[in-house]
């Protein structure tokens, strides 16, 4: 190993991309949910909370995440800026 | 005798599933078990060349199920050892000449002869794939370091589970050491993580894999080969012997460079 390999970051190896994509898709695959239908109930699910309450649309974010034997949905969706909803109240 | 049937798959195909059931069989029966691998293969046959014995077929897996011979006279006994037998696949047919009830009813007549019976699946999750495991009592999946191929072997771990052969048992083949250490190659650690199944060998990379297939000889015949090694340690594994994995991945440090430098300065 050169010492420029040495000092790369462990994450900027490829073994570790290798990983964390087989960790994405092993969980895309198990739920039978691929990606893009992600993004097809993310943007749904963002028109009918808006309809409720002023949401960060960009920054809202969906994700399917698996521990030990358990899938999950997790939804991250913070509010708009406090000061955005005032002035739009007004 | 009442054979233990280990059927080797993968989803992926190109991952060594044939190599591997040619070096099992012949570390099984080299241990004096009775074994027959089996070629589940049926179209694209394989595994008479690996093991050598591509000249000696006269009749097939089809054949006898279709009842045109005897089992016995389709079954070629190997030319190096006593106690080793191959069951070759028909090269003209396709997989739905068989059926996995037919599986079922072949194998349990190979059980009453034979100490152990490995199949070569397949590749795929189709009909050839569900003939393969039909008349497995253990699976043993083949992967390679690389993400297609665990990904494909995590769909087979859920398939074999739906079909109630599970827990399946792992083969990870063609691992890099030296590209694992430099972190450009998952670790095993890393496929058993994912995975979450038990892993029953790691089979480095290894040149002499493809000299013994040019020579139809397998490399567990080799006393010096790595990877026959590996596949040796596998077999010891399988009837049940406790085996320590051979340590491929060590961590690199100036003490581990000292010591391969030192090693092989004393195997020059």
């Amino acid at each position: 190993m050169s010492i420029f390999e040495r000092l790369r970051s462990p994450d900027r190896h490829s073994a570790h991309a290798a990983k964390e994509r087989l960790q994405l898709v092993l969980v895309h695959d198990r739920a039978d949910f691929p990606p893009g239908k992600l993004d097809a109930l993310k943007d749904e699910l963002v028109t009918v909370l808006s309809r409720h309450i002023e949401i960060d649309r960009a920054a809202v974010q969906i994700t399917l995440t698996r521990d030990r034997n358990q899938q999950r949905l997790v939804a991250d969706i913070p509010l708009a800026p406090a000061r955005a909803r005032r002035r739009e109240a007004g | 005798m009442t054979a233990m049937t280990a059927t080797l798959t993968s989803g992926k195909g190109g991952v060594g599933k044939t190599t591997a059931t040619a070096n099992i069989g012949v570390a099984l029966a080299a241990q004096g078990l009775r074994t027959v691998c089996l070629d589940a293969d049926i179209g694209l046959r394989n595994l008479d060349v690996v093991m050598g014995l591509e000249n000696r077929i006269v009749y097939d897996l089809v054949d006898v199920i279709e009842g045109r011979c005897k089992l016995r006279q389709a079954l070629i006994k190997d030319k190096r050892l006593n106690d080793l037998y191959l069951l070759p696949a028909a090269q003209t047919r396709d997989k739905t000449a068989v059926s996995p009830q037919d599986m079922i009813r072949l194998v349990d007549e190979l059980r009453a002869e034979f100490d152990w019976v490995l199949i070569d699946s397949p590749a795929g999750i189709e009909r050839g794939f569900r003939n393969a495991i039909a008349p497995a009592d253990m699976v043993l999946i083949v992967t390679n370091p690389e993400v297609s191929a665990v990904r494909d072997a995590d769909r087979i771990i859920g398939l074999v589970e739906a079909e109630e052969k599970g827990p399946a048992k792992l083969i990870v083949n063609r691992m890099k050491p030296e590209m694992v250490r430099r972190g450009e190659m998952l670790g095993t650690d890393d496929i058993l993580e994912v995975l979450a199944i038990e892993l029953v060998g790691i089979v480095p990379e290894d040149e002499t894999i493809v000299v013994a297939s040019n020579q139809g000889s397998p490399a567990a015949l080799d006393p010096r080969s790595r990877a026959g090694r590996a596949f040796r340690q596998i077999a010891q594994r399988l009837t049940g012997e406790q085996v320590p994995f051979d340590e491929l991945e060590a961590k690199d440090g100036f003490f581990g460079r000292l010591s391969r430098l030192v090693k092989s300065g004393g195997e020059a």
